[in-house]
């Protein structure tokens, strides 16, 4: 099994891809190629513990397994195009890469608030440069901050900028309650109330139509014309796949790289998509293909396409059951931690308290056809110890046909 | 099979017990305690729940 793989995007899901090849049996050449300068790091500490400098920068580097040892690494090294009839793809540096296989983990970028108004002082964070620019302008003394988008990375900001001393924070959001796009009604508030009871304001219903201030940001403008001052903006309004160098492949690249259930994009057998960019149906539970933004996904997503592959590879027919993955995730805001299992989106009509309540340590059960889909903790350790007593449960639940 | 977790970066996340119960589990007060020396039998557990960790603070020394 001498067949080259390629990599794109040396981040998480890049090398969990190659040390999970490297155990399905693959001992023939790896060549990751990343964009960015640095080796895979961490990035959940960025909105958070770094941000807030509990932990260094330098703490969130991952240490790759020793059966990578041998792999290539491109570091600044962008993939500009790819040829997937030819199995090659071009790199910014002017070289070509052929390959046997191609493993796809380009990951996301923020989108970018398109109003009209200055750049300087708007910030995203996504990367370990973005925490460095943002920890840099948050530790002025007595900064305004403004974060347009509530959902998780938003409100994690919002907390860390808080804590930093920040003199006023103020999250705005065109719903009316924070996260509860993928949390619910219930959790939403609970959230809100924690948040404002420590500190952080919030401007809901609210768009933002522009930016004041020439050269550098002075203030947000809001739709109803009313402007919040600002000295640092935060921009957390969702990503946008990083897919542009597979254009003209034939792919569905309407939302991250489409893929069937065994993560191959396009129907080729030589190529997979791993990590937040790609969109997969989850025999768990209705088949209907999303991306997962979650942590837990780079390493699932890695193991299943590595073992899809190494079969394809070894010239075997690789049957494994379809993917099936149970999602996981949390998020730490002030002295509180969310911790979520399964899938509580898909249950947000049926949503109910299993333990605690909304001033304490509250868990909430998601449910679907009276079926438990997903539960999500809120609290201390304690609540999400407590979340994980029904992992067992959320693991037994077959597909769902709804 | 040596294993280290940095107590000063474990959150009690949990993460690990799920993937190597054999190694992880949590003590009466809700803390991570561990097997230091867990047999090489449990080498992949042991290596799966360092993937899931978030907080990277499991690491293995042969
Ligand atoms: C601030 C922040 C906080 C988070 N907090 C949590 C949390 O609390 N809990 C949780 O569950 N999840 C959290 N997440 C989500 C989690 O970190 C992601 O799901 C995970 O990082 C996805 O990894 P990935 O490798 O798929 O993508 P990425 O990490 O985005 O990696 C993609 C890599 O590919 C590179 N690349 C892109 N295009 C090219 C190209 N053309 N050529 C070469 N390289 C390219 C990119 O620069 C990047 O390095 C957070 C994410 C962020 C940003
Ligand atoms: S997964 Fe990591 S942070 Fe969580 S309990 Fe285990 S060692 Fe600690």
């Amino acid at each position: 099994m001498s067949a080259p793989v390629v990599v794109a995007g040396a981040s998480m899901a890049g090398l969990r891809a190659a040390e999970q090849l490297r155990a399905a049996g693959h001992t023939g050449p790896i060549t990751l190629i990343g964009d960015e300068p640095h080796m895979p790091y961490n990035r959940p500490p960025l909105s958070k513990e770094v941000l807030a400098g509990k932990a260094s920068f330098e703490s969130l580097a991952f240490r790759p397994r020793a059966a990578v040892a041998d792999v290539e690494w491109r570091l600044g090294t962008k993939v500009v195009s790819a040829d997937l009839d030819r199995r090659r793809v071009r790199l910014d540096d002017g070289g070509t890469l052929s390959y046997a296989a191609l493993v796809v983990a380009t990951g996301m970028r923020p989108r970018r608030l398109r109003c009209p108004g200055p750049l300087a002082g708007r910030h995203t964070v996504r990367t370990l440069a973005d925490a460095r620019g943002l920890r840099a302008a948050l530790t002025r003394p007595g900064v305004r901050v403004v974060v347009v988008g509530a959902g998780f990375i938003g409100c994690e900001v919002a907390a860390t900028a808080v804590a930093l001393g920040a003199a006023e924070v103020t999250v705005v959001d065109p719903l009316p309650l924070p996260m509860a796009g993928p949390l619910g009604e219930l959790l939403g508030r609970a959230l809100l109330r924690r948040h404002e009871a420590r500190g952080v304001r919030f401007a809901l219903g609210a768009g933002v139509t522009g930016f004041d201030g020439d050269g550098h940001v002075t203030g947000v403008v809001l739709d109803d014309g009313t402007v919040l001052p600002a000295d640092v903006v935060v921009e957390s309004v969702g990503s946008v796949a990083n897919t542009e160098w597979l254009d003209g492949n034939g792919l569905d690249l309407t939302d991250g790289v489409l893929t069937d259930k065994h993560l191959r994009a396009g129907g080729r057998p030589d190529v997979v998509a791993v990590g937040d960019v790609a969109r997969f149906p989850n025999a768990r539970y209705d088949g209907v293909p999303r991306r997962v933004e979650h942590w837990s996904i780079p390493t699932d997503t890695a193991k299943h396409a590595a073992r899809v592959l190494a079969a394809q590879l070894g010239g075997a027919e690789p049957e494994p059951a379809p993917f099936a993955p149970l999602p996981t995730f949390w998020s730490d805001q002030h002295d509180f931690r969310l911790q979520s299992f399964g899938a509580p989106a898909l249950g947000l009509d049926d949503v109910r308290v299993i333990e605690g309540g909304p001033d304490g340590d509250l868990l909430a059960g998601y449910h679907r056809g009276g079926r438990l889909v997903g539960v999500v903790a809120l609290g201390g350790t304690g609540a999400a110890a407590a979340a994980a007593r029904h992992r067992a449960e959320l693991l037994k639940t077959p597909a769902l046909t709804a | 099979m040596k294993v280290v977790v940095d107590m000063n970066k474990c959150q009690d996340h949990g993460q690990c017990v799920f993937a190597a119960p054999d190694v992880f589990r949590f003590d009466e007060a809700g803390r991570l305690a561990y097997v230091p020396d867990p047999d090489d039998a449990l080498r992949d557990e042991v290596e799966e729940a360092a993937d899931v960790c978030p907080l990277q603070a499991i690491r293995i020394e042969d």
